[in-house]
């Protein structure tokens, strides 16, 4: 039985179209549809409800000390509020879930992973906890809107106090405020444009949802669906777990090298990843030339050679051209190789290209 | 959802129009809403023969790709071709915009009248 996140009476009130995802009821778009929610996020703004993601708590004296070995990515030196992006490996260096780690205080972190794994990580977290440290699953005392797109900033400045809003990107005010609501400001996000994710009480998630609707609407803010979600965070070069990432890909060979520090002590998947060196295949960003729409799973061929296959692929709405992200042999790699996708018996030409597709401001 | 008078459909959402022994195919209103907005249409070609029930083209919104059957058995003597540089016009005018146009017709479907289509419809949505 699918969970309603605390906000789901209000998409029923806008028309969502229901989906299950990650054993939630979400809207996968409103009224105004797919593209049109990608859009206004990609030229004034758009709001997510993603109340489904997970949320854990490590603290103790060991805090810091855990995470630097669960975690590929180095969380020493980091300032009280800072955020870091990081996966999440298994000893043989596949990838376990990817996630974003808050520091709090000195011993206190919030650690956002993906609805789907939550209960894999929590599970795996326990298992290899060390020393003084407690792992909390909040998940359900947490709600989470997105708010996002180049007037994201200037809506969310007038519902709020200065002090409220992160000076930099990847950072977060834990003791925020908007429009009256507590919760946590964090400047990030999985769309590719500037904006907030914000972390609050579920019995406050419908007032700040009705709130930031109505401060932005003159703005054009409108709510938008998992489906926009998956299209921006894919336009934006963006990997998703469970697409690009699984537990048999290590982060190196998504291109997530500036999340794995090999240079750290100790973490789990290390040894693995440093005894694989460089990886013989890689996450690469395909351009369709041909016509049609690659999606994933597809068959990525070279002269009659499988040589991989795609992990993402969609008509970009904003771009209004198909791309994919697709998983293949290092040797093919190379920015301006042309591939063959097998799409329903069919071949379609492709070549390889930059990551992200869209850049803000492009 | 806008089911037309004077159309004939089937119980997979494509509607026929009968112009003397020509059939016109596109999809429904209720079709277009179902699969959002858009973005592709893959068509046959001119003198293709279709097969009743079998998939004679594909539709591909942002999220999925989409089969389309054909409620009759014939060939194909014209295709729409605006719809391969305007796809939208599926979602805009569903009813304008016709897939094929199907001659030497040898086998149908049983089709719905409209009413009949707008009942079966109520029912799917309960």
């Amino acid at each position: 039985m699918e969970r309603k996140t605390p906000l789901y009476e209000e998409h029923i009130k806008a028309n969502g179209k229901i989906v299950p995802f990650a054993g939630y009821l979400l809207p996968i778009q409103y009224e105004q549809g797919l593209i049109a929610e990608h859009n206004a996020v990609r030229t004034k703004a758009g709001m997510f409800d993603v109340s489904h993601m997970g949320e854990i708590i490590c603290e103790g004296k060991d805090a810091l000390a855990n995470l630097q070995l669960l975690l590929t990515n180095d969380f020493e030196k980091m300032v009280d509020g800072q955020a870091k992006y990081s996966p999440m490996c298994n000893e043989q260096g596949g990838t376990i879930d990817d996630l974003i780690a808050y520091k709090k205080s000195e011993n206190e972190f919030l650690l956002v992973v993906n609805a789907s794994n939550k209960d894999k990580d929590f599970k795996w977290m326990l298992a290899h906890q060390f020393g003084e440290v407690t792992f909390t699953d909040v998940s359900d005392d947490y709600a989470q809107i997105a708010v996002q797109g180049p007037k994201a900033m200037e809506i969310l400045g007038r519902m709020t106090t200065e002090e409220s809003i992160p000076k930099k990107y990847y950072h977060a005010v834990f003791d925020g405020n908007v429009a009256g609501v507590p919760c946590i400001v964090s400047k990030t996000g999985y769309t590719g444009e500037d904006g907030v994710e914000l972390y609050l009480k579920s019995e406050d998630a419908v007032e700040l949802w009705q709130a930031l609707l109505k401060e932005g609407k003159e703005d054009g803010l409108i709510p938008c669906g998992l489906g926009a979600r998956d299209t921006l965070r894919m336009e934006a070069g963006m990997p998703l777990y469970g697409h690009e990432m699984n537990e048999e890909i290590t982060p190196i060979e998504v291109g997530l090298k500036f999340a794995v520090k090999l240079k750290k002590d100790n973490f789990i998947g290390k040894k693995a990843m440093e005894e694989m060196g460089e990886p013989k295949r890689q996450r690469v960003g395909l351009k369709v030339t041909g016509r049609g729409i690659v999606r994933e799973e597809a068959e990525v061929f070279v002269d009659g050679q499988m040589i991989g296959h795609t992990t993402s692929g969609t008509h970009c709405p904003y771009l209004g051209h198909p791309y994919a992200m697709a998983l293949i042999q290092s040797e093919y790699a190379q920015i301006g190789s042309e591939v063959q996708v097998v799409v329903r018996g069919r071949i379609i030409e492709a070549v390889v290209c930059e990551q992200p597709f869209y850049k803000k401001g492009m | 959802m806008d089911v037309r008078e004077g159309l004939l459909y089937t119980k997979s959402h494509e509607w026929i129009k009968m112009d003397g022994e020509i059939a016109w195919i596109g999809l429904t209103d209720f079709a277009q809403s179902e699969l959002g907005n858009i973005v592709f249409v893959n068509l046959p070609e001119e003198d293709d023969s279709v097969i009743v029930g079998e998939s004679f083209a594909d539709v591909e919104s942002v999220k999925a790709v989409s089969d389309v059957f054909s409620p009759v058995s014939g060939n194909v003597i014209e295709i729409n071709e605006e719809l391969q540089d305007s796809p939208e016009k599926i979602n805009e005018e569903p009813y304008e915009a016709w897939f094929v146009k199907i001659g030497d017709v040898t086998d149908k479907e049983e089709f719905l009248t409209a009413s009949e289509y707008e009942a079966f419809l109520a029912k799917e949505n309960h």
